[in-house]
């Protein structure tokens, strides 16, 4: 008897939780709506909240101290010590584990905690219109000038020829293929979509992919009149989830670690899918042998930049670290250790003396035509390119990719 | 002797004072139980069923899309998004998916409890105790890619199948890989509930039902089987809600179409940063385990606990 008195008694609180919680939503949902969307429509208003702020004129004294948001693998001894010993500045690193998580730490500029972040294209409006992140005075970073020309400037970190950060390191997303299953290599996307390949593809598990899909239909599919991939208009972003959910049951996998698309191909599970340079070249240095290519309808990238927080405590040691990381050696080094392309054009000839080859394995020194096949990831936003506000934002494709991969 | 002395002086009071305390808590039932009780209950308040709250709160709110920042405005749009197909195909899955694996497990888990309790010497016992706990002893994901390497293309029972003449077989990254992992991976939590309610059952019942004239299988389905009864149950709450709530083995074994509820959780919070619909799907396995547990509680599973 007691047992279902305290059995009940915990149903009704919930219960009653829930009723509470359900006339609530029903009373503020008139106002919730009209506020939601002034929301989204101040946002939309084209000019970054912190457009206006000044940029310094020179670095100042140095504060001691500098706090980093940054993917794992950005901030190794290699290059933080000797930051430290030349600077003064003692570094401290919080990293994260995705785009979402680094918007969420650099909330409220930053919090009056961290510095900078290390974002990548996907992030970087998300930060920009939150006004999180403030411009910086990029000719205080001189290494800028070396830089590949598309990542000087690039959409996805400069707004009105204003920098809010400086690009940093960056990869294609390529087409990873055996070449025992291919004796001649495919040039196109088509292959992922391909029933002969039936339960042997693998693409990554994350909903930029999307871009992929929509990349490949721009070129195949002319009529549907998709010119950028990150914005595509409902019936743009229809057609894409369409050809993704013929493909899903041709898919044996979507991958969410490197690791694990490297024991799909390393054990034959699979023959072809959607990879990162650094699956190619570490099967390969396992004697597997495969190719990553870029296919003729290009391909989709990532492009990380620095960029500096709203209320950085230590700007000074944060511009500092800036001129660091995009020095020849320290992009040498971060681009042999994580796998990617550097955006100084002078660090080529020290990675090859990092590891044989390596400046050409990562396209380091690749032709600018290569780099203009590349599309970069930037956050789909409802308000696109044409001035208008009927693209499909990043949520949708989220509910999407859920829907795809089932 | 001085020191002796000093000490017990030093001592009086306090005992008397203790006494005191001890006599007034004595007599007053109440504040004995208030005092023991309040720091545990206080803490089940405030860090357990507040951060529950804060969650179910969450789940009626919003999130702008442009700045990932919270909307403070109750909608039920998160719920309502719950009711269409794809999520409801994944809570069905998932859902599956756990009662295939408690049924499984429980097949499984009552010979080899029958066995441990009832026939094994107390020699084997231990070792038959030892050989279910072991696998406990190591990492979650060790075990789980170990079976990633069982059952992937040309791995250990590809090899095995093709040993004795049936064929390669690849079911890695499948539904089936699924059911086999989790049925491995919560065995143990079955086994022992059962071996703790098979040996409590006295011989005398089992004699007694052996003089009325009932043969083995009666014996079995009229006596042992409804009392071992709750065990099972008790298992039963843990192979269900293991599998209810994991989402590493659906993401490591899993292939398409493998989503969990918990997968979708992970990507909401990871990637879409909408922890609000990551909220209100948070609550359905709640849901679910409600109604599981008060069938369980009809059943008399916690009474053997």
């Amino acid at each position: 008897m007691r047992r279902w008195t305290l059995g009940g008694a915990l149903l009704a609180a919930l219960s009653v939780l829930i009723l509470v919680a359900a006339c609530g939503s029903s009373g503020g949902s008139t106002s919730s709506s009209s506020g939601g969307s002034s929301g989204s429509g101040a946002a939309a208003g084209l000019t970054p909240p912190q457009a206006g702020t000044p940029v310094p004129s020179s670095v100042g004294k140095t504060e001691g101290k500098l706090n980093l948001i940054a993917w794992e693998g950005y901030a190794q001894p290699e290059w933080v010590n000797p930051f430290q010993k030349a600077t003064g500045c003692q570094v401290s690193v919080k990293y994260a584990g995705s785009s979402s998580e680094m918007v969420s730490l650099m909330a409220n500029g930053g919090g009056g905690q961290y510095d900078l972040v290390s974002a990548s294209g996907d992030a970087d409006l998300r930060l920009i219109y939150g006004g999180d992140v403030k411009p910086i005075n990029i000719n205080l970073i001189s290494n800028w000038k070396n830089f590949h020309p598309f990542l000087q400037s690039p959409a996805f970190n400069t707004i009105g020829g204003k920098h809010y950060g400086v690009s940093y390191e960056f990869g294609p997303n390529v087409l990873l293929y055996s070449k025992k299953a291919f004796p001649t290599a495919p040039d196109s996307w088509s292959v992922l979509y391909d029933k002969k390949y039936s339960g042997q593809i693998t693409v990554p598990n994350n909903p930029i992919q999307i871009a992929d899909a929509a990349l490949y239909l721009s070129k195949i599919k002319p009529s549907l009149g998709i010119t950028d991939p990150y914005e595509l208009t409902q019936s743009q972003f229809n057609a894409t989830v369409a050809l993704l959910k013929q493909q899903q049951p041709l898919v044996k996998k979507y991958w969410d670690l490197a690791s694990q698309e490297i024991s799909l191909f390393s054990s034959g599970t699979t023959v072809v899918g959607a990879a990162w340079p650094y699956q190619a070249n570490t099967l390969n240095a396992s004697g597997d042998k495969v190719a990553g290519i870029i296919p003729s309808q290009g391909a989709t990238g990532w492009a990380d930049t620095w960029m500096l927080a709203t209320h950085a405590p230590h700007p000074n040691c944060a511009y500092k670290w800036m001129q660091w990381v995009t020095t020849p050696k320290v992009q040498a080094q971060e681009a042999v250790y994580f796998g990617e392309t550097p955006a100084n054009k002078l660090a080529c000839p020290i990675m090859d003396s990092i590891q044989k080859g390596s400046c050409e394995a990562y396209h380091a020194n690749a032709p600018d035509a290569y780099f203009n096949t590349i599309k970069f990831w930037k956050t789909p936003l409802a308000q696109c390119g044409n001035g208008k506000n009927d693209c499909v934002p990043f949520q949708q494709w989220v509910t999407a990719w859920t829907q795809i991969t089932g | 002797m001085t020191a002796t002395a000093t000490r017990e002086s030093r001592a009086a009071p306090a005992t008397a004072g203790s006494a005191r305390l001890s006599a007034a808590l004595w007599r007053r039932a109440w504040l004995r139980a208030t005092l023991t009780l309040s720091p545990p209950l206080a803490w089940f308040l405030v860090i357990y069923l507040a951060s529950l709250v804060v969650m179910l709160i969450t789940a009626f709110w919003t999130v702008n899309p442009f700045t990932n920042n919270l909307v403070h405005s109750w909608t039920l749009a998160n719920f309502q998004q719950i009711f269409t197909s794809t999520y409801l195909t994944i809570i069905g899955r998932t859902v599956g998916m756990a009662a295939l694996v408690t049924i499984t497990d429980a097949v499984l888990a009552f010979p080899f409890a029958y066995f441990m309790a009832r026939v094994a010497t107390r020699r084997s016992r231990q070792l038959l105790f030892t050989a279910v706990l072991l696998p406990l002893w190591a990492s979650y994901l060790a075990r789980v890619y170990a079976w990633i390497v069982i059952l992937q293309k040309g791995g250990t029972l590809s090899w095995f199948f093709t040993k004795i003449g049936l064929g390669a077989v690849n079911i890695g990254y499948t539904n089936t890989a699924m059911w086999l992992v989790f049925s491995y991976i919560w065995l143990p939590f079955m086994i022992i509930p059962v071996y703790a309610a098979l040996e409590r059952i006295p011989d005398s019942l089992l004699e007694a039902s052996g003089d009325l004239g009932a043969r083995n299988w009666r014996t079995l389905r009229s006596v042992l089987l409804p009392l071992a009864l709750p065990g099972v149950v008790a298992g039963s709450i843990f192979t269900f809600s293991l599998t209810l709530g994991d989402f590493i083995t659906p993401l490591l074994i899993g292939g398409a179409n493998s989503n969990f509820i918990g997968n979708v959780i992970y990507s909401n919070l990871g990637t879409a940063n909408n922890l609000p619909f990551a909220a209100a799907l948070a609550v359905v396995p709640i849901v679910i385990m409600i109604f599981y547990l008060l069938g369980a509680r009809l059943l008399g599973a916690f009474e053997s606990l």
